[in-house]
């Protein structure tokens, strides 16, 4: 059979659609242009040589002591954090979804930990961490007279990752959870089998790929964490870290170059893993929706320890947020308590940081559309339209969430610096705000893409095809039709971005120039030289800045959103 | 109304598709040819499976056939994508667009044809007192039930004055009685704008009821095409006697011609026949007995044994043995009858007229 006269009609009908055309075209020269040419250029930094092809450069690293225990260290830090995640992760999950919780007070406590993540500069708890366990910590210091608590190193970045990556575990689980039918459990209890019995022969097992997942991506997290460990890990090097300090420290880009590779090699094995292994999995066996209410569990036997533990993590997280913001306040931490703004002001006299605000803000701010814009754009190729290139663009903007920021940074000096493949071609582009931008786009690409196909896969193909037929090009559908139907996916997909924009710093720290200056990378050089005080200023300001942005984005939503005006009827 | 009435001409159509799991590729439509004339009401009926609605979404351009050429009002249209096909489409799941209201639905297509304002407005409230929903202009899709849905969706249809109507399976979300109100709404709409209409569905009454000609097709291929008369009194198949209502198929030899007219000997009992074509004495056939055309008497022309006797109201059921053939009958109004039992011996009687031989 032949089916090459549907090809070449469906052919002839797709370049009918300039508009179309032409945004493929461009996406595929932006993906491929920023999100492929700086991995590849690592690969070829990392094997040609002088001499020409070799491992020459890997065998010197590899050689390297340090980079050696830099990647146990990471995968060591990587494994238990994963595991700490989504066990935390599914405690929370399963205590929202099965317990009967008495007081408002836990409720409003899971909410705010499930809005955390959303709004949290990446190294804030490692700050509160230092201010509360370190040598000048209040509980260390002040409640237990410990003079001399070491939390740098692997615990320190342990506990610190696990806070901040667990509810994120949470969500996934919830999710999973909420998806069992009831009656599944009600069967298997029915049958004489204990609350505990039931949880390990009928709930787990059907959790456990999704489990799998949340330990997965936690994992990935983690060895993608640069904020952290530079924070908190003192001496105790990762391989993000070990790649900053070799590019700033020891001025060997292709030593650099070759520990990204590994580096991303280690994180995109565990995302094909979980991308194409377990997550298939975990919602294959979860397909169907709850029938009814859960029966939730009262036995006091049960809920009281299961809630005592989520109300001590929920609040010592809370607590450590708290500590930012008081960290401003205080004269001198640990040692002065008298409140004072010194540290405020001194972040706008002394540290130009209206600038530093601004700089940050506008490239935030002018990223944030483009990137919500492009996420919804490519989620619709991807979920509406069938062209023979839609592969290669799901690919590699799926790709992008596995590469690590500082992996991507490498990859821009290397394939910036000097031009495009050292030709000085778009060379022009290195250190402006420009490629900040661009890189920003890059980070928060892959988080709006998910959300948009998500929301994308549940409207009805119909309803487009329905504009299509009345007259529509793809150009109008997508305008008059499909934007307007995930305003809300694009909505938090915009917010998403500038927050994650606003509070990023893996790859920008290593691409910033003097020109600009970021809020992110000043709260890392203070937190560095020890000056918590301002860092915890600078922090606090930033925090109040996402807050704002994502409480306007859920009051925006609440008023004009769609499902709001479906409720509504 | 409509601008122009266009005829739709299929021309040795297939479509190929690939099935995800052996990855073996197969007809979903093959070497199909068909007219449809302008102005018409034809419907492509078939289980489901068969390849109507692919037909149809490749008249309206979503997919490419991979052989043949399809014509609307004389010209080729293959490479002409959706909308630029003087076609409108009236979808299963109704698929208005739910962020607008009813006017902003009906009057899509008229605003992406850069209509004057004043035009517009007049258009949509016409084509909304046709479809019954005057008034309700400013409601959203949501407030409406699925009969006022589905007449939104007839109307954005209409508005735009396509050259072909087409309809998939359009009522299928509706209950039974609506859908009997709603076909013959749609009927009395198509007749009254006088367009071309092509219709989807697997319910043959529903066919039946609406259609000037059924196109009936099986895994791909056309079983037949005519009137629903046509169709369901001369049958050219056992698969159309016994999609279109009820059938029992009786085996039988002819033994006498004289002319159209004859007899076929089945179970050794001579049945008489009419209109024969192109048979002969010896030829195997094939007797089509619908269920109400035959009563269970004290005699008739074929003995049976009543295995299943049922009240039903307004008939009385019957499952016969004739010879090992189980022939199911339905004896209307059956209060001045005598009603034959399980075990009974009886005959089973009709009109001669009434046997159609394929």
């Amino acid at each position: 059979m032949a089916r090459s006269q549907s090809k070449e009609l469906d052919r002839k009908k797709f370049f009918a659609d300039p508009i179309m055309v032409t945004t493929i075209v461009v996406l595929i020269v932006f993906l491929t242009l920023f999100i492929l040419y700086p991995l590849a250029i690592l690969l070829v930094d990392s094997f040609v040589t002088d001499k020409g092809m070799s491992f020459d450069v890997f065998k010197r690293i590899l050689a390297m002591p340090s980079f050696r225990t830099a990647i146990t260290n990471t995968l060591k830090v990587g494994f238990l954090v994963g595991i700490l995640s989504a066990a935390v992760g599914l405690l929370f999950a399963y205590v929202e979804e099965y317990v009967k919780l008495k007081t408002k007070v836990l409720s409003g406590l899971f909410k705010v930990i499930s809005l955390l993540p959303v709004v949290s500069p990446p190294f804030v708890l490692s700050l509160s961490m230092i201010m509360l366990f370190g040598k000048a910590g209040i509980i260390t210091r002040y409640l237990l007279h410990i003079y001399d608590n070491n939390v740098y190193g692997f615990w320190g970045i342990a506990i610190v990752q696990t806070l901040t990556f667990f509810p994120v575990c949470y969500m996934m689980m919830k999710g999973l959870l909420r998806n069992i039918d009831p009656s599944l459990e009600e069967a298997a209890r029915d049958m004489g089998a204990s609350r505990f019995k039931v949880f390990m022969t009928v709930t787990l097992p059907l959790i456990l790929p999704g489990l799998g997942n949340a330990f997965l991506v936690t994992f990935i997290e983690s060895i993608a964490d640069f904020a952290n460990p530079m924070i908190i890990g003192g001496s105790y090097d990762t391989l993000a870290t070990s790649i900053y300090l070799q590019i700033t420290g020891a001025y060997d880009k292709q030593g650099a170059s070759a520990m990204a590779v590994v580096l991303l090699m280690i994180t995109l094995f565990m995302f094909i893993v979980q991308k194409y292994y377990l997550e298939a999995k975990s919602t294959a066996t979860l397909s169907g929706k709850a029938s009814r209410q859960r029966m939730l569990i009262t036995d006091k036997s049960v809920t009281r320890p299961l809630t005592a533990f989520c109300l001590i993590v929920a609040s010592f997280v809370v607590l450590m947020y708290i500590c930012v913001p008081l960290g401003a306040l205080f004269k001198t931490w640990g040692y002065d308590f008298h409140l004072t703004f010194k540290w405020f002001s001194q972040v706008f006299t002394k540290y130009k940081g209206l600038k530093a605000f601004k700089d940050s803000f506008v490239l935030s701010f002018i990223s944030s559309p483009i990137t919500a814009l492009l996420s919804m754009i490519i989620s619709y190729l991807v979920v509406k339209r069938s062209f023979r290139a839609k592969g290669f663009i799901e690919a590699v903007s799926m790709l992008a969430m596995a590469v690590p920021g500082t992996v991507l940074g490498v990859g821009y000096i290397r394939g910036f610096s000097a031009g495009v493949f050292r030709t000085g071609f778009l060379q022009s582009l290195y250190g402006t705000g420009t490629l900040l931008v661009i890189v920003f786009i890059v980070r928060s690409l892959p988080t709006g893409t998910r959300s948009g196909i998500s929301a994308l896969r549940q409207i009805d193909k119909s309803i487009e095809e329905s504009a299509y037929d009345m007259g529509a090009d793809s150009f109008k559908v997508f305008m008059t039709v499909t934007l307007p139907l995930i305003k809300d996916s694009f909505l938090s997909g915009l917010v998403t971005a500038f927050v994650r924009s606003i509070t990023a710093i893996s790859a920008i720290i290593l691409l910033v120039t003097p020109k600009f200056l970021l809020i992110t990378v000043q709260i890392n050089e203070f937190a560095e030289k020890g000056s918590y005080g301002i860092a915890c200023a600078f922090a606090t300001i930033l925090i109040i800045i996402t807050y704002t942005a994502v409480t306007l984005m859920n009051i925006f939503i609440k008023h004009f959103g769609t499902s709001r005006a479906i409720e509504e009827n | 109304m409509a601008k122009e009435k266009k005829g739709v001409r299929l021309e040795h159509i297939s479509k190929i598709y690939q099935d995800p799991k052996t990855k073996k590729e197969f007809y979903a439509v093959h070497d199909t040819t068909l007219e449809i004339e302008p102005g018409s009401f034809v419907t492509l009926l078939g289980p489901s499976g068969c390849g109507k609605t692919t037909t149809l979404r490749m008249i309206a351009g979503f997919e490419s056939p991979d052989e043949g050429e399809i014509y609307l009002g004389g010209e080729p249209i293959n490479e002409l994508t959706p909308n630029k096909r003087d076609t409108a489409m009236v979808f299963q799941s109704y698929a208005l667009l739910p962020h607008y209201n009813i006017f902003d639905n009906v009057a899509y297509g008229l605003k992406l044809r850069k209509m004057d304002k004043e035009v517009i407005k007049e258009k949509v409230t016409n084509i909304l007192k046709l479809v019954g929903l005057e008034g309700m202009e400013s409601r959203m899709t949501n407030q409406l039930s699925g009969g006022q849905q589905q007449r939104v969706a007839l109307a954005r249809a209409l508005v735009i004055e396509p050259g072909v109507l087409l309809f998939d399976e359009p009522l299928s979300n509706l209950d039974a009685k609506l859908r009997v109100t709603m076909r013959t709404e749609i009927r009395r709409i198509q007749q009254e704008a006088g367009i071309t209409a092509v219709y989807v569905t697997h319910d043959q009454s529903e066919a039946m009821a609406i259609s000037d000609k059924i196109i009936i097709m099986n895994k791909g291929v056309v079983a037949m095409m005519g009137t629903p008369q046509e169709i369901y009194y001369h049958p050219n198949s056992e698969f159309v006697a016994d999609f279109i209502g009820e059938a029992n198929f009786l085996k039988g030899k002819i033994t006498e011609l004289s002319g159209s007219d004859g007899a076929a000997e089945v179970y050794g009992n001579r049945i008489e026949l009419h209109e024969l074509k192109d048979r002969r004495v010896g030829d195997e056939c094939t007797l089509v007995l619908r269920p109400e055309a035959a009563v269970v008497a004290d005699e008739g022309q074929l003995p049976c044994d009543v295995i299943l006797s049922t009240f039903m109201g307004s008939y009385q059921n019957y499952h016969v043995m004739v010879g090992d053939t189980l022939v199911k009958i339905t004896d209307f109004n059956p209060k001045t009858k005598k009603i034959f039992n399980v075990g009974d011996k009886a005959f089973v009687k009709f009109d001669s007229g009434s046997i159609h031989v394929i």
